[in-house]
């Protein structure tokens, strides 16, 4: 505008919209095409077998996933630091376990035992983060594989050697010393901590369904309403609008017509309601919070943090509340996905939690500095239909479901990579059109 | 009289022993505007930094003398302080959030918010943002300022002028707003902007705001301030009324040096009609010193000064010719057109250049001499090396005999040629530098900067050695310079860079005015008729 001094090259370089939006969004893309095709090529995946994994895997990642938003909001990029949570979870579980807690009091206690631990750990955290500005991200990856060590330090030495433990204790290995590779965590009806929550409440999956759809509508209008009773109509846009009502439109024709005619998606499995309540609590908390002081001071932290600073932002607190919000509702995300596996895997379960759940973000659309409550659910969805289908393609492909094994962990890396790349290149591209036009 | 709003009393500064502010006394007035002027390094910035107490200033051993607010001594000690004084500052870089709403922008951190049911439990900070009445206040202080824009358009992608504009309307909405700084605020802004913002200030000093005018527009200042102070090597050389002095006194006072420029007159010169390198149009965009299309000749065996305030472009041109930055243009060298662009056919072409950014981009710190000044050559001209099996392989005893025949020539002050370069003194790697241009052969040599961070004697060697290069190789030199003084000590012709372009070309032994005026993008008759 100053001046359009190097502006033709500049506009050679935009290029067209259509490509753009291709570009954009690539990654969900190639993760819509590759489930069509799984589908496609596959002739053994009926749909409620699909649709029943799919809920159940949607419902036990999706707490973890929803707890990558707000560090991304505060300019921590992708925490895969959540890891560090889901081991302060584990602990959570097996104190609980150990002292054979079950059921909702067993559980209420699990979130409070975790609440604690994951806070301490989020702190310790956001401090590391705070001195590694601009390589947030490689630092939570590092220090997880540091917290592992601490963790089975703690797993396999420090119990039995350091805090006495009977050797004839279920959780205990035989020699008396360390955890066991894996811990049963006991049915509900046993008292246990096995789908504590999950079996509190269920409901027919089209009925979930139906229930969503009517959610979508109330939303849509409420928001609607309340943004002109509040003279904030411009923040209204009818193509949103229109697009969820169609979305709502859709899905609740869908349960009607399954509801009416009886068919093979009644035969889909229950889904828990209590966990869905608790991830849509999340889902409202994590939007409600960026509408508060503290999600402002998040936002502008996360767009800027020299302007913040010279505004007199405390940054570096912020960041940090950041980190231990994040840290905490992994832990809590840990505790929701072992309920609903029903075992403690003492030293695998919480490894591949970060990737998986930093890839179902990207998958959403999200990017290292974008992230919000769609792109995690939408992300969880498409990257579980892919983890179901990867094996039935490498099946029908090859003959072998292990060579889709292979494939979903491809995909995994693959995704986190791409979507990475991607962004730091469109990033150098928009700063070089920004050096030529200004 | 009355009571001046904010006094500065007997303020001295020093970084490490290096005193950068003298015993400077002045003060500004309630409703006035008072312009503050001076070169690079006369000071400005570091009294700026001391009235918004920045840590910069607490962590280097504080200030001496004291700042009177209202007839009151302030102990400001963190921005945050000088904002509640009522101290508020409009940067030369915005401090915007280009994502963020201008309502969003102007309430940056000063959201308004109201309670709700949490935060009744979790305190302050998580109670509602009240986007409706944060974009009501954002409308009163745009109103002030005559902008007709709604408040919550997205500032990404609006133009610079506006963000200026938002910027002041964030300072006004602060309440009791007393004293406001606009640091060079006119320096991004179009003409018809420029207008539009002074006649903002001069409405903003109507209402009882004591404004501080940094600006290095002498025309400006003449036609907007009350009062000016001038800046000169951190000591104050005078305030005066501005109706009492004009531009051109202004501008004299402001570069006024006290040593005399020494220049040899006799010369063994050799300098041709022929022309060697022709710029035509030349546009870098090298961020900060951004050139916009400037067009120059310089003949051969000449040596040809650029000079100008900082960021005014000067130093984008040897770089944009050398195809360190972007740019765009025609360049024909030996009568050649010059490819941009591309680093390497600038230097395979017969041009050198000795960077400004010595550490950055001059020097491999952590090699060795020898290496630093074989580097180049080796790796654009294969020189210093030796072929086995169609493999390159470096010559060590080539590199070192040459070496240590440029350390010999250049006086380069080093225990051997294997001594990392890092350890120099200032002085010493300039020369590394030289001496590495001078490797390739060139027949004509870019300068920048050269003596910036080298004590005053280093300086006359470099010089010197310049001077030496031209007479006896009869090597043309364009030499780049924030120092008016070595400028005018050695360069034939003087090229004044104001805005990215050129402002003019003045012969060495013009008056101090002159300079000072088209540094500061003043003709002479324009500032003469802004005074009248």
């Amino acid at each position: 505008m100053m001046n359009n001094m190097l502006a033709p090259e500049a506009a050679k370089t935009s290029g067209h919209p259509a490509a753009q939006w291709l570009l954009n969004n690539i990654v969900t893309l190639i993760f819509i095409a590759f489930t069509l095709f799984g589908f496609f090529i596959s002739d053994n995946v009926t749909l409620p077998f699909f649709l029943s994994e799919l809920s159940s895997r949607v419902f036990r990642n999706s707490f973890l996933v929803l707890s990558l938003i707000i560090p991304v909001l505060a300019g921590l990029g992708l925490n895969f630091g959540i890891v560090i949570g889901a081991m302060s979870g584990q602990i959570a579980v097996s104190i609980v376990r150990y002292f054979d807690g079950g059921g909702v009091s067993g559980l209420l206690y699990a979130f409070a035992i975790a609440f604690f631990v994951a806070a301490l750990c989020g702190y310790l955290t956001g401090l590391l983060y705070n001195k590694t500005r601009g390589q947030e991200m490689i630092a939570s990856l590092i220090v997880g594989y540091f917290a592992n060590g601490i963790y089975q330090f703690l797993f396999l030495f420090v119990v039995g050697v350091i805090i006495a433990v009977p050797a004839t204790h279920p959780m205990i290995k035989p020699d008396g010393i360390g955890v066991r590779m894996t811990v049963d965590l006991v049915p509900l009806k046993a008292g246990g901590l096995k789908y504590a929550l999950d079996d509190m409440c269920t409901m027919p999956f089209v009925y979930a369904l139906l229930l969503m759809a009517v959610c979508i509508f109330i939303f849509t209008a409420a928001r609607w309403i309340i943004n002109n009773r509040r003279g904030e109509s411009y923040k209204n846009s009818r193509g949103q609008a229109a697009a969820n009502l169609l979305l709502g439109g859709a899905i609740a024709a869908v349960s009607l017509h399954a509801i009416i005619t009886d068919s093979q998606l009644m035969m889909v499995r229950r889904v828990p309601v209590v966990t869905g309540l608790m991830i849509t609590a999340l889902c409202i908390f994590t939007s409600l919070i960026t509408k508060t002081k503290l999600g402002q001071d998040f936002r502008s932290t996360g767009f800027s943090q020299n302007v913040s600073r010279v505004s007199g932002i405390d940054v570096d607190r912020t960041r940090i509340i950041a980190t231990v919000i994040s840290t905490v509702l992994a832990s809590w995300g840990q505790i929701i996905y072992l309920q609903n596996m029903g075992t403690l895997n003492t030293y695998n379960a919480h490894t591949q939690i970060g990737m998986f759940s930093v890839a179902s973000l990207l998958v959403g659309g999200a990017s290292t500095s974008k992230a919000n409550v769609k792109n995690a659910i939408f992300g969880t969805i498409l990257f579980n239909s892919m983890f179901i289908m990867s094996p039935e393609i490498g099946q029908s492909l090859f003959g072998q479901a292990l060579l889709g094994e292979y494939f979903r962990t491809f995909m995994v890396y693959g995704v986190i990579g791409l979507a990475l790349g991607l962004y730091v290149w469109k990033a150098a591209k928009d700063a070089e059109r920004a050096s030529m036009t200004e | 009289m009355e009571e001046p709003l904010l006094c500065f009393r007997n303020i001295s500064k020093s970084y490490y022993g290096n005193k950068v502010l003298t015993n400077i006394n002045f003060d500004v007035k309630k409703g006035e505007i008072h312009a503050l002027i001076g070169e690079n390094g006369a000071g400005k910035s570091t009294l700026m930094n001391i009235l918004f107490g920045m840590p910069v200033i607490h962590s280097t051993g504080g200030f001496d003398g004291e700042i009177l607010i209202d007839g009151q001594k302030a102990d400001i000690r963190s921005p945050h302080a000088a904002m509640q004084a009522g101290i508020g500052m409009v940067h030369q870089e915005f401090m915007l959030i280009p994502q963020y709403t201008i309502a969003e922008n102007i309430k940056l951190n000063r959201e308004t918010t109201s309670p709700n049911i949490i935060s009744k439990f979790l305190g302050k900070r998580l109670e509602t943002v009240d986007t409706a009445k944060m974009n009501a206040d954002a409308r009163r202080a745009l109103d002030t300022l005559d902008m007709d824009i709604e408040a919550y358009t997205t500032v990404a992608g609006l133009p610079v002028g506006h963000l200026e504009f938002i910027e002041i309307a964030r300072e006004i909405d602060k309440s009791d707003i007393k004293i406001l700084v606009f640091d060079e605020p006119t320096a991004v802004l179009t003409e018809s902007e420029a207008q539009h913002l002074l006649a903002a200030i001069k409405r903003l000093a109507g209402m009882g705001i004591g404004i501080i005018f940094i600006s290095h527009r002498l025309d400006e200042i003449v036609s907007v301030a009350d009062r000016v102070t001038i800046l000169r090597d951190g000591e104050l050389v005078a305030t005066k009324d501005i109706e009492q002095t004009n531009a051109a006194e202004i501008a004299s006072m402001m570069i006024g040096r006290k040593v005399s420029i020494e220049r040899n007159s006799e010369t063994k010169r050799n300098i041709s009609g022929e022309t060697e390198l022709l710029v035509e149009g030349l546009h870098v965009a090298m961020p900060g010193e951004r050139v916009r299309g400037v067009s120059f000749e310089v003949k051969k065996g000449e040596i040809v000064g650029i000079g100008g305030l900082a960021g005014q472009g000067k130093l984008g041109i040897a770089n944009g010719i050398m195809g360190t930055y972007p740019s765009k243009g025609h360049v024909v060298f030996h009568g050649k057109e010059l490819k941009l662009n591309d680093p390497l056919a600038a230097v395979s072409s017969g041009l050198a250049f000795v960077s400004e950014d010595r550490k950055g981009a001059g020097l491999l710190l952590s090699e060795s001499i020898e290496l630093n000044i074989a580097f180049t050559a080796m790796q654009t001209r294969g020189m210093f090396m030796t072929k086995v099996l169609g493999m390159g392989f470096r010559n060590d005893s080539a590199i070192r005999k040459h070496a240590l025949g440029m350390i010999k020539e250049l006086d380069i002050r080093c225990e051997s040629p294997q001594q990392r370069a890092g350890s120099l003194s200032g002085g010493n790697q300039q020369k590394v530098c030289v001496a590495r241009a001078l490797t390739l052969e060139p027949t004509f040599l870019f300068v920048s900067e050269p003596t910036r961070g080298i004590d005053i004697g280093a300086k006359k060697l470099i010089l010197d050695l310049l001077l030496k290069l031209n007479e006896e190789l009869g090597m043309t030199i364009v030499m780049t310079s924030s120092e008016l003084a070595e400028l005018r000590s050695i360069c034939d012709r003087i090229i004044i860079i104001c805005e990215g372009n050129i402002g003019g070309v003045l012969p060495p032994d013009a008056s101090d005015a002159e300079f000072g005026l088209m540094m500061s993008g003043s003709r002479e008759k324009r500032a003469e008729r802004s005074c009248a």
